[in-house]
């Protein structure tokens, strides 16, 4: 079974609520990226969504392009991302792992080989941004089977029936995209975020995460107040980008802090 | 457009050609493509929307474009006869503004002020800064900073026609990546913005809507071949890139067996150098821009870098209807290389004093191979897309010359 679930409950118990950061597996370079995610554990992430990168990312912004060109030139493929992911496990076996990318790597890879690697690697969920429910309830079914966890987006121009298919194929929980745009975008608006989630919560039963936009402890707070979970992605990999490569690390884990400082009720 | 009698009836509900095209996009741009189905197919109900979309071929394109017998090339070839289908007489100078005229009417019922494009060679980029300027619509055309440099003409006149053109850096910085761009300002903008898709690409409905609203051309060939040869063609052939000029000739020939339809690939330096764009011949399906197709991909699933000397054909994907064509066997996909479209489009400008453009010099190119293995009362029906001017530049520079 997967690590998200129980994640969850000890964060319920106490009163708390996710930290997800997101970095792109294999940027700046490949030998980064296992320390790179005891940092942002040690930063006090909950979940940690690690990005497959992909040579056509439609739903990114320019940021989190660079890190997949990045990550590309290395050659990174799902292989190597699964190779990263159990060598992680070696000294974490808490920190549930949620892989995220596009349907094409794993298509090249085979779904069915995907699925039994990811389980054996030690991930704990899996969202592809461009399989909606409609073209991947198999895949879904197979996933859960095996105890994987299939995330969904939902977004500010879903449906409120939309809300009860993606509840009724995912599980683990629900990623609300924030905003009309690609990740990294500039144009958060918190209190529009703020006045849907209830209602998303409400309908999907599962924890409901808020990312795309999110760059500060100010905004993470507001986000955490009405969310089970913030996700923080683009501003990451910009600390990852401007950082001398031997302190990236130190540095993730500081501005990790930072935020998480701030969604505890403390100083941003 | 698809007319009832029309036995063939892809895609399904969801957009799907047996396991290809599909939607594959976030869950934003859902809603969005559900909109744009639902008023696609009202408008496709509504006379007086069909009656402004033919007034518009007709008055403003010119439609319907002629069928030429090449004659002379022909009899030189010494085999088959040679028909060519003159998309290249349409205003704009290609079959792109067909699909053009039919997504801005579509977007003005829909009260859409805003239109995006993707371009690689620069025609649909022109033909929909051409429409824009036509219904008043602001326009955005994006396009890789790569073919920018490769088609500086075309560029200056999508600006002349009032389009904002953006550069794309991305990735291959070519036609994929701006068509990347494109989905992302429409994810962007999505309450006030059109996507007009240039080919029959993308997530359902547009591989079908495009090819409705090119298949204009095929329709016009089923009339006009009666009356110029008492009969339909023995084959139609088309250049694909992302299949929308072939899916308009092919779409009514369909259900006659008896009319092959053969899809012409870009093979580049040649299938074995690596270095073309035939997904259907040299790809494997995956999932890119939205849809399940053919695509060029490495093992890894990440999609590879195409070449053609024509920038139209430089595409890793192709319309998922012609990957169901494939399969199916209805239709055969052939290739062929940079060097013998070059060689049929300097034979075409000699013997027939048309200047074709290098994407229908490939399906031109075809037919020239093929017509000598056939009988000289064998009718071979050939698309001729595009006009070549936007590529002196390109023929001229490898012939060493500067303008
Ligand atoms: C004249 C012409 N023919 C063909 C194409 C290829 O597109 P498609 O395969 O969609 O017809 C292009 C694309 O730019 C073009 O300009």
């Amino acid at each position: 079974m997967s690590r998200i679930p129980a994640t969850f409950w000890r964060l319920a118990a106490a009163s708390r609520k996710a930290l997800i950061p997101f970095i792109t597996a294999g940027d700046p370079e490949p030998g980064l990226t296992v320390g790179l995610m005891h940092a942002l554990v040690a930063g006090g992430a909950d979940i940690i969504e690690l990005g497959v990168p992909f040579s056509d990312p439609m739903a990114d912004g320019p940021t989190i392009q660079r890190a997949s060109e990045r990550a590309l030139a290395y050659g990174v493929s799902l292989h190597i991302v699964l190779g990263m992911v159990r060598e992680f496990r070696k000294q974490d076996d808490v920190t549930p792992v949620v892989l995220m990318g596009y349907a094409n790597p794993i298509e090249a890879y085979g779904a069915e080989a995907f699925v039994a690697d990811a389980v054996a690697a030690g991930v704990d969920g899996v969202l592809v941004v461009d399989y909606p429910p409609e073209e991947c309830a198999g895949f879904a079914a197979q996933m859960k089977g095996a105890g994987l966890d299939p995330i969904f987006l939902l977004a500010p121009t879903s449906t409120a029936a939309r809300f009860a298919e993606v509840a009724q194929m995912g599980s683990g929980y629900i990623y609300y995209v924030s905003l009309k745009g690609v990740t990294g975008a500039a144009n958060l608006d918190l209190d529009a975020v703020a006045q849907r989630i209830p209602a998303i919560r409400e309908k999907v039963g599962m924890p409901v995460g808020v990312g795309f936009g999110i760059r500060d402890g100010a905004a993470a707070a507001r986000i955490a107040a009405v969310a089970d979970a913030v996700v923080i992605g683009s501003r990451i990999i910009e600390e990852i980008e401007n950082s001398p490569r031997d302190q990236a690390a130190v540095r993730v884990t500081a501005f990790l802090r930072g935020i998480r400082n701030a969604m505890d009720g403390g100083n941003p | 457009m698809q007319t009832p009698e029309n036995s063939y009836c892809l895609p399904d509900a969801r957009g799907h050609f047996g396991k290809y095209g599909g939607i594959f996009v976030a869950e934003t741009l859902i809603p969005a493509l559900e909109e744009l189905r639902l008023a696609y197919e009202a408008a496709k109900a509504d006379a007086a929307f069909r009656a402004e979309f033919e007034y518009d071929l007709k008055y403003y394109v010119g439609r319907p474009s002629p069928i030429y017998h090449a004659k002379r090339w022909s009899g030189l070839l010494g085999g088959a006869q040679i028909y060519l289908k003159r998309e290249d007489l349409n205003h704009t100078g290609a079959h792109k503004v067909n699909n053009c005229i039919g997504q801005a009417l579509l977007a003005r019922r829909m009260g859409k002020k805003r239109v995006i494009a993707e371009t690689g060679a620069g025609m649909h980029g022109v033909a929909t800064a051409t429409v824009a300027a036509r219904y008043g619509m602001e326009c955005v055309v994006y396009m890789g900073a790569e073919d920018i440099r490769r088609q500086a003409a075309n560029v200056y006149r999508m600006k002349l026609l009032g389009a904002t053109v953006v550069p794309v850096e991305s990735g291959s910085k070519t036609l994929k990546d701006a068509l990347n761009e494109a989905m992302r300002d429409w994810v962007t903008n999505v309450a006030d913005t059109f996507y007009i898709i240039g080919t029959v690409a993308g997530p359902h409905p547009y591989p079908m809507m495009v090819r409705d609203f090119q298949s204009v051309i095929g329709a016009e060939c089923k009339i006009q071949m009666p009356e110029l040869v008492g009969r339909q063609p023995d084959a139609v052939i088309a250049c694909v890139g992302g299949g929308s000029n072939a899916m308009g000739i092919f779409y009514d020939y369909i259900p006659l067996a008896g009319v092959r339809l053969i899809g012409v690939e870009a093979a580049g330096l040649g299938i074995d150098s690596g270095k073309h764009a035939a997904s259907i011949t040299a790809g494997t399906p995956g999932v890119l821009h939205g849809n399940r197709t053919y695509l060029l991909q490495d093992k890894n699933g990440q999609i590879i870098e195409t070449h053609s000397v024509s920038a139209g054909l430089d595409y890793p994907g192709v319309g998922p209807e012609h990957a169901w064509l494939h399969d199916s066997g209805r239709a055969e996909y052939v290739t062929v290389d940079d060097e013998e479209a070059l060689q049929a489009f300097r034979d075409l400008c000699h013997v027939e004093g048309i200047i074709p453009a290098l994407e229908s010099s490939h399906a031109i190119a075809y037919a020239a191979k093929l017509a000598p293995t056939l009988a000289k009362d064998q009718v071979l029906l050939v698309n001729l897309s595009g006009r070549g001017d936007k590529d002196m530049h390109t023929v001229a520079e490898r012939s060493g010359i500067q303008f």
